[in-house]
């Protein structure tokens, strides 16, 4: 076939995805109207932070030391410390599921301050870890800064030798959890729309028959997924646009990387997406089964397992080998990177090349799955 | 390829697929043929034939298991693009984009087969003038009605002149309006532009017009030739016979279908009985079957050759109709009770702005089969549902087993059994569980749902254990049938029992409603094939969801002013067509 065969059969392949596209408003809702949704929910809905933490502080000296620590928990605005009258009282409140952490300054306190080796006693409401962990790390902080201050004022004469670490955390100066969720919030909406919308796309068309009538005409496979991964390539462009200037304007994520890599990873990313939701569709021949399927292989690992939100350093070696085969996993490294600490040759390059490879795969295998036979 | 004059050349054709419970089946079982350049050519077959099997290897998308096949002397398994790129295929169901419109379908498919802006001006003129469809070419494809689809598709196919024009059943499940348009539209085309088709079908009368029919049955060619050769093996057999004055056509078909020995075949039309006998049938006991009634010789036809045909290949696997008494005793009620069962006056339906159907009225009397018989389109089902009870009515009375359909839906659903259109029984569930389902939805319980289930299982001649789903067409509808039959009903309503079924299914089914009817059931059955509307005692003809024609077959034959031997085919065209004459002129006067 000539090669304006081909061209006038992509165009008019790809008038008619166009056309089917537009004029199907449960597939429009699904691919504008849902990021703006997941956008706004993920945003102002997910957040990892604490403030307003309630400690109770459990005050057994109360000499002008103490009262200095508690005056320091007041400072923060990380928590919200109350007076504790007894241990007893303290404990039920905790038990009442009242308190994230009982902070309690024992009756030698101000003589051991003197002798700079004080302690004071923390517990903290385990039943949601990654708050105490975040309390624990505040009222560490606040503890540290008081003890400078006393140290500072007693001059090295109490022989304060103790080491003091200043702690920075790096590109999430302040940690605030909308900066690195926001970054994956792009890789969560570029999978979704991507393998979801696209994975109704060849099941449609044999459930309807009217591939059958297709396949026996000059059409070949690659004009077919190629034609249907343009439209949805432009409806990817709208939905990443949106996120970034949601992510620049509305949560003031810092983007620190090049925003031309940024869009041509995206871009990268959102191929692959759309291709694996091709695949997926025309393997199951179902609509049903394909948007099932399509959830399940793409959505939900993107979602648990590509360190969106839980560090897949920390998981066992098997779902963790699972994590770095999925290339959302890929993407979720690089565009954080991109965002948060700027660009990075080696990352950059290293996770496009695997992106440009899944691309490939996936149009290759996406193509297979049209080979014009109704065998299977 | 040496020979020239041939667009599709098969040899030990042969492809399987993996069948019910994983045994592989031959679709097409070493089939030889050659279909000649300029032609038309018919295969004809019951379902299950491996008509469309065979269809799709020749537009090379499904690739044959062994033998050769070349398509326009191109080797169809190993370069199928090749003989895509040069021939056109509509298959059974032709994938028309719903959301696009006629025009942007026919664009669609005329950009894919690379054809030129100025050829196409001309083309799609002619097309959509032969369609009719001119006037809706900015509607979406969706939104046209069955007949319409399936011309719009047959254009979508033709927007080229094809080397081979390759169509499945494209006539199938359509309107005989629309059915006679196609066809037309075919003639012309091999007419004036030498085109060579390959056609399945069903409908014998379409078999006629091909230059060649192939007879295919199970995966294999049981015979071919022109249709006059065919036609050759029945002469001689093929008579006609009027039964006595008080008895309808049906009763004497049933007791002439039943003597398998001496007849091969038997159907009603035009108020008499048309029989094929045994070419070795013995005289005196014919003699005695037709119980002195004279029986005339007609001429033969091909569907007398295709029905012996089948008989022959299923004589061992042969079935015996399942027995008549399929109720208990009770049930025996006098026949043609004048009191009418189901009344139904000025009953309207509106979906929308969308009239339906409009002040429909008609009876149907105990003992009756009454068939509603119209085109895609007409009300048909939309009636059907409202008589079961389905659907409420939007105006109008409707009375059935003398309850009111409007107050008591739940209590006339108790005195009727409903046969749906799709199987609607659980297809992983076997027979004994899917009938003791309904049985048990019908409200049977312990012993008295065990004997109905028993009773309907012998008398349909099911095997208990056979998983639902995966028997074939003709069991599917007797188990369907026995399901409905579970609680004894009074009127039994069937929408398109016998769509998708073969033949010899179908002479069985129809056996079995005489024999349900001969107890005392009350039959309403809608249905596309006009010549069954002969078993019919009177039948109600819908267009546009008005009632066009109402009274017995014969009346209705009258009406159309088609002569009373005419077939039920031509008869029903009459009287659409008069109405919808009728109706232009009206909207002409409305209009000035």
């Amino acid at each position: 076939m000539s090669r304006s065969g081909f061209m006038q059969r992509m165009v008019a392949l790809t008038r008619k995805e166009v056309r089917q596209m537009l004029r199907d408003r449960s597939n429009l809702a699904v691919g504008l109207l849902l990021p703006i949704a997941l956008i706004l929910l993920f945003g102002y809905g997910l957040s990892l932070d604490v403030e307003h933490s309630p400690v109770a502080v459990v005050m057994d000296d109360t000499s002008p030391a103490a009262r200095e620590v508690f005056a320091a928990f007041q400072g923060t605005p990380y928590i919200d410390p109350t007076w504790a009258p007894d241990m007893q009282q303290a404990q039920r409140r905790m038990l009442a599921g009242e308190l994230d952490a009982i902070v309690r300054i024992p009756s030698d306190f101000s003589q051991h301050v003197a002798n700079g080796d004080a302690k004071v006693q923390l517990l903290l409401n385990g039943v949601d870890s990654t708050t105490a962990t975040s309390v624990e790390g505040y009222v560490g902080g606040a503890l540290a800064t008081q003890a400078l201050k006393m140290a500072d004022r007693a001059g090295g004469k109490a022989g304060g030798g103790g080491v003091v670490v200043q702690q920075r955390m790096w590109f999430n100066e302040a940690g605030i959890s909308t900066w690195y969720l926001v970054p994956g919030l792009l890789v969560l909406i570029m999978t979704l729309t991507g393998a979801f919308l696209t994975s109704l796309l060849i099941a449609r068309e044999w459930e309807r028959g009217t591939l059958e009538s297709l396949f026996v005409t000059p059409v070949r496979p690659l004009e077919l997924v190629l034609s249907k991964l343009i439209p949805y390539v432009v409806i990817g462009l709208i939905d990443m646009t949106l996120c970034l200037i949601a992510a620049r304007w509305l949560f003031e994520v810092p983007i620190r990387g090049s925003l031309t890599v940024i869009v041509l990873a995206s871009f990268l990313y959102l191929v692959v997406s759309l291709s694996m939701g091709l695949f997926i569709s025309g393997v199951t021949r179902n609509q049903f089964q394909a948007s099932q399927m399509a959830l399940l292989t793409s959505f939900m690992p993107a979602m648990m397992l590509s360190g969106f939100v839980f560090d897949l350093r920390n998981v066992p070696a098997v779902i963790r080998g699972i994590g770095e085969v999925l290339p959302a996993t890929h993407f979720m490294n690089l565009i954080k990177t991109l965002f948060l600490a700027g660009d990075n040759a080696a990352i950059v390059l290293r996770e496009c090349g695997i992106l440009a490879l899944y691309a490939t795969v996936l149009i290759v295998a996406a193509r297979r799955t049209l080979r014009k036979t109704l065998d299977r | 390829m040496s020979d020239s004059g041939a667009t599709v050349v098969a040899s030990a054709l042969r492809k399987v697929f993996a069948g019910p419970g994983g045994k592989p089946l031959a679709a097409v079982d070493g089939i030889s043929l050659t279909a000649r350049t300029g032609e038309l050519t018919a295969l004809v077959g019951p379902d299950g034939a491996g008509k469309t099997t065979l269809l799709r290897m020749v537009a090379g998308i499904l690739a044959p298991d062994e033998g050769e096949l070349h398509v326009l002397g191109i080797d169809a398994s190993k370069e199928p693009q090749r003989i895509q790129d040069r021939i056109s295929y509509m298959p059974q169901r032709f994938g028309l984009y719903e959301d696009l419109s006629v025009q942007e379908n026919l664009d669609l498919y005329a950009d894919l087969h690379g054809v030129s802006q100025a050829e196409r001006r001309e083309r799609f003129g002619r097309l959509l003038a032969m369609t009719d469809l001119a006037r809706f070419v900015d509607r979406p494809a969706g939104k046209l009605s069955g007949g319409m689809k399936q011309k719009l598709g047959l254009a979508c196919t033709l927007v080229r002149s094809p080397d081979l024009l390759v169509l499945d059943e494209p006539s199938v499940g359509v309107d005989p309006l629309s059915r006679r348009d196609l066809w037309k539209i075919l003639q012309q085309l091999v007419d004036e532009e030498h085109l060579s088709v390959i056609v399945s079908t069903a409908y014998m009368d379409e078999a006629e017009r091909c230059a060649q029919v192939f007879v295919m049955h199970q995966g294999k060619v049981l015979a071919d030739g022109t249709p006059d050769a065919l036609r050759q093996r029945a002469k001689g057999l093929t008579c006609v016979v009027a039964p006595p004055e008080d008895t309808p056509a049906r009763d004497l078909q049933a007791r002439l279908i039943d003597a398998t020995d001496a007849i091969i075949d038997a159907v009603p039309s035009g108020g008499s009985v048309r029989y094929i006998r045994q070419p070795d049938a013995d005289s005196e006991q014919l003699a005695r079957l037709l119980g002195g009634l004279q029986p005339k010789d007609r001429p033969e036809e091909l569907e007398d050759a295709f029905m012996m045909l089948l008989r022959q290949h299923h004589a061992e696997e042969e079935t015996k109709t399942p027995a008549p008494d399929v109720l208990s005793d009770k049930k025996t009620a006098a026949r043609h009770d004048e009191k009418p069962v189901i009344v139904v006056r000025d009953l309207v339906r509106k979906f929308g702005d969308f009239t339906a159907v409009a002040s429909t009225s008609f009876d149907v009397r105990r003992g009756e089969i009454f068939g509603l018989l119209g085109p895609n389109g007409a009300g048909k089902t939309t009636t059907f549902r409202m008589l079961c009870g389905l659907l409420p009515a939007s105006g109008g009375h409707l009375e059935v087993a003398g309850v009111d359909l409007r107050t008591a839906r739940a209590k006339a659903r108790a005195r009727i059994g409903y046969v749906s259109q799709k199987f609607a029984l659980y297809g992983n569930l076997s027979v004994r569980e899917n009938l003791q389902f309904f049985g048990g939805a019908y409200g049977l319980r312990g012993r008295a749902l065990h004997a109905r289930v028993d009773a309907v299982q012998t008398q349909f001649q099911l095997q208990p254990d056979a998983i639902s789903g995966d028997m074939p067409g003709g069991y599917k509808q007797r188990l369907a049938m026995a399901a409905s039959l579970l609680h004894e009903p009074d009127i039994l309503f069937l929408d398109e029992p016998t769509s998708g079924i073969d033949p010899l299914a179908r002479r069985s089914f129809w056996r079995t409603i005489t024999a349900l009817v001969q107890g005392g059931v009350t039959a309403v059955v809608t249905t596309h094939f006009m010549e069954e509307a002969e078993y019919c005692d009177r039948i109600a003809i819908q267009d546009a969801g008005r009632v066009l024609a109402l009274g017995t077959p014969r009346e209705v034959r009258e009406q159309a002013g088609t002569g009373h031997d005419a077939d039920m085919n031509s008869a029903f065209i009459a009287i659409v067509e008069q109405a919808r004459a009728k109706g232009h002129e009206a909207g002409a006067e409305k209009a000035a």
